[in-house]
């Protein structure tokens, strides 16, 4: 269930009731103030940064997961497909930022719309498969192509430096800057986000995830949603993979591997999948927990996978999921 | 083309097959799994690799590859019946995507568990000196290990056809794969059949990681190679479906051995194309039923 259904069915008046109903409410507002404050209370801005993009692009992922059902582990693909469309632009192509921000977004879309066609034609397991062979496929193609993406040495040279909005002039080389500059695309695709799940769309999605059968009984056709469902997380996860580019200034070929799949699924599920804060808390759990593994080990793909066990084993609601769970019952 | 002659075609296919022997090992034990447990391992492809080390490991130790080839199997199903009663059975009754999430964070751990045990880089490993060089076929030479490869794979696959359809067991099995419910209401204890069942598919594995070695070479990334072609092989195949893994796998092996003659560019990328269209035009693979396609 979802916050609103959850906060909805409870008429009890308590005063945490109170405080969860008009956060609920305020949604967008309340993430964007926490991500505000981010930077100032993180020790340096580039993990806010990286909680920044990675907490979009598991909003995008939880559209399909957490809200359509629809577990895809090829959105390493998407977020690939914004990164190198974004790169591709500046350093190629040398487009100014926001012109290579929507290459970015309309290559993603134009991925997610050919895997999302191939892969709603299975179901269940099977769409998991799918989704990672794929997303797989991408990863050969582009590693391959040497002459666009520069292969296995990845794509250099996306450099933006300063970028200028009227009167205001941002230098990305400074990080809070660059952050708050981020912050901005983040916060219209979060209410894009919170609009589309208000929307009739959302509804339909969500009924898809609770009872397919209902769904096409009431006379959607699920192949046309769960595919703009696709495609619209496909959106999202290009955007972040536009603004990991730029943040990054090179494209490695690593960003289409499927660990990055394995990645965005492993936060989604330990923020709380099917939560609007949920991604972004897990962003920021997943992100703090590899700074400081990284410290004392250099096999912090052992202990996420560790983490990914414990988690799917005992804590399946994760963070954000088990704290609304404990306030709004 | 008038300069391709037959024997090199004949070449290419043969080299295809035994290729495709391993991809249906593999597809093998996924099938097996899923059938039965109604889960996909996504483990698999690390168990893959996993067999692959113990066995190159055993042989380092032994120096016998006839000993490391019981090994594998012998250690593989113990891991698996590890997974299977401490990480997989608490979730049975959960959704689906639950074994499927488990399975997938355990690839990551047996992958970077044999980074920090045999380090990043490949092993090195040919074939033992009773399968080394190359038997003449006709006018051209072929190597011996792959066709000892096509043999012992037709032998496995022969025996666990008897096993399935003349066992005892394999009456179970086949009984719990169309209806679990019905068989525990006979009596039988389903949870010892799944552990044995998903120990059988790990060991699968082990072999085929163990037998693709000196073909293939050892490394930790295997894992993920082989369970992307594993899984494109089950679609193809259709899922759930054994003798569809075992048609898809050789047709997969034929297909990759040829393009990487004539096309090698394309040669990771041919079988994803392949999948592609299958999902267009037959989504519930070459011998899957439409209903199962769930």
């Amino acid at each position: 269930m979802t916050e609103a259904v959850q906060i909805a069915n409870s008429h009890s008046g308590s005063a945490t009731l109170a405080v969860a109903h008009s956060i609920e409410k305020h949604r967008v507002a309340a993430v964007v103030m926490v991500l505000a404050i981010l930077p100032v209370v993180l020790p340096y801005p580039a993990l806010a940064i990286n909680i920044l993009i990675f907490g979009l692009f598991a909003t995008g992922f939880n559209l399909l997961f957490g809200y359509t059902g629809l577990l895809s582990l090829g959105h390493a693909a998407l977020f690939g497909a914004g990164a190198y469309g974004c790169g591709i632009a500046i350093a190629k192509l040398g487009l100014d930022l926001f012109s290579a921000v929507l290459c970015g977004v309309a290559l993603a879309l134009l991925v997610s719309a050919v895997i999302g066609a191939l892969a709603i034609r299975t179901r269940g397991v099977y769409f998991g498969m799918v989704t990672l062979a794929l997303a797989q496929c991408l990863y050969f193609i582009f590693y391959q192509w040497v002459s666009v993406t520069g292969g296995e040495s990845g794509l250099r040279g996306v450099s933006v430096k300063r970028i200028d909005l009227g009167p205001l002039h941002v230098d990305l080389l400074n990080p809070m800057q660059k952050y708050y500059f981020f912050l901005l695309f983040v916060a219209v695709a979060l209410a894009g986000f919170s609009r589309i799940l208000r929307s009739p769309f959302g509804a339909v999605i969500e009924g898809i995830r609770e009872n397919e059968n209902r769904a096409r009984a009431s006379g959607y056709s699920l192949d046309v949603m769960k595919w703009m469902s696709f495609v619209l997380s496909g959106a999202f996860c290009g955007l972040a993979g536009a603004l990991n580019a730029i943040h990054l200034g090179i494209v490695s070929i690593e960003t289409l591997f499927y660990t990055t799949s394995g990645t965005v699924v492993m936060m989604t599920l330990l923020g709380g999948m099917g939560t609007f804060f949920g991604p972004f808390v897990g962003a920021a759990l997943f992100l703090a927990l590899e700074d400081v593994a990284s410290n004392w080990t250099t096999h912090w793909q052992l202990v996420a996978g560790l983490i990914f066990i414990a988690c799917v084993r005992f804590f399946p609601k994760g963070v954000w999921g088990s704290v609304l769970a404990r306030t709004v019952g | 083309m008038a300069d391709i002659s037959f024997g090199l075609i004949a070449l290419q296919v043969l080299t295809g097959l035994a290729l495709g022997c391993i991809f249906v090992l593999v597809a093998t034990g996924l099938t097996l799994i899923f059938g039965m447990l109604n889960v996909v391992n996504f483990a698999h492809g690390a168990f893959c690799a996993a067999g692959a080390y113990i066995g190159v490991f055993a042989f380092g130790y032994t120096g016998n590859f006839w000993i490391s080839l019981v090994v594998v199997p012998v250690v593989m199903a113990v891991l698996g019946m590890f997974t299977e009663r401490y990480l997989l059975r608490p979730l049975y009754g959960r959704d689906m995507s639950y074994p499927l999430l488990l399975t997938f964070g355990l690839g990551y751990v047996v992958i970077e568990l044999i980074r920090i045990l045999f380090g990043t880089d490949g092993i090195p490993f040919s074939a033992p000196a009773a399968l080394k060089g190359s038997m003449f076929l006709g006018d051209f030479s072929f190597p011996r290990y792959r066709l000892f490869v096509m043999g012992f794979t037709a032998v496995m696959l022969v025996g666990l056809w008897l096993f399935i359809e003349k066992t005892p067991f394999g009456l179970i099995v086949r009984a719990g794969a169309r209806d679990a419910e019905i068989v525990k209401v006979l009596g039988i204890d389903t949870s010892k059949v799944w552990l044995l069942i998903f120990a059988l598919g790990t060991a699968i594995a082990g072999i085929a990681g163990f037998l693709a070695a000196p073909m293939r070479g050892v490394i930790p990334e295997m894992g993920v190679t082989v369970l992307i072609e594993a899984f494109v092989i089950t679609v193809i195949g259709g899922m759930g479906s054994l003798p569809g893994a075992i048609i898809a796998g050789l047709l997969m092996g034929v297909v990759v051995s040829i393009t990487s003659y004539f096309a090698a560019d394309f040669s990771s990328i041919v079988m994803f194309a392949i999948m592609a269209v299958i999902l267009i035009v037959r989504p519930q693979g070459l011998l899957g039923r439409p209903e199962a396609a769930r």
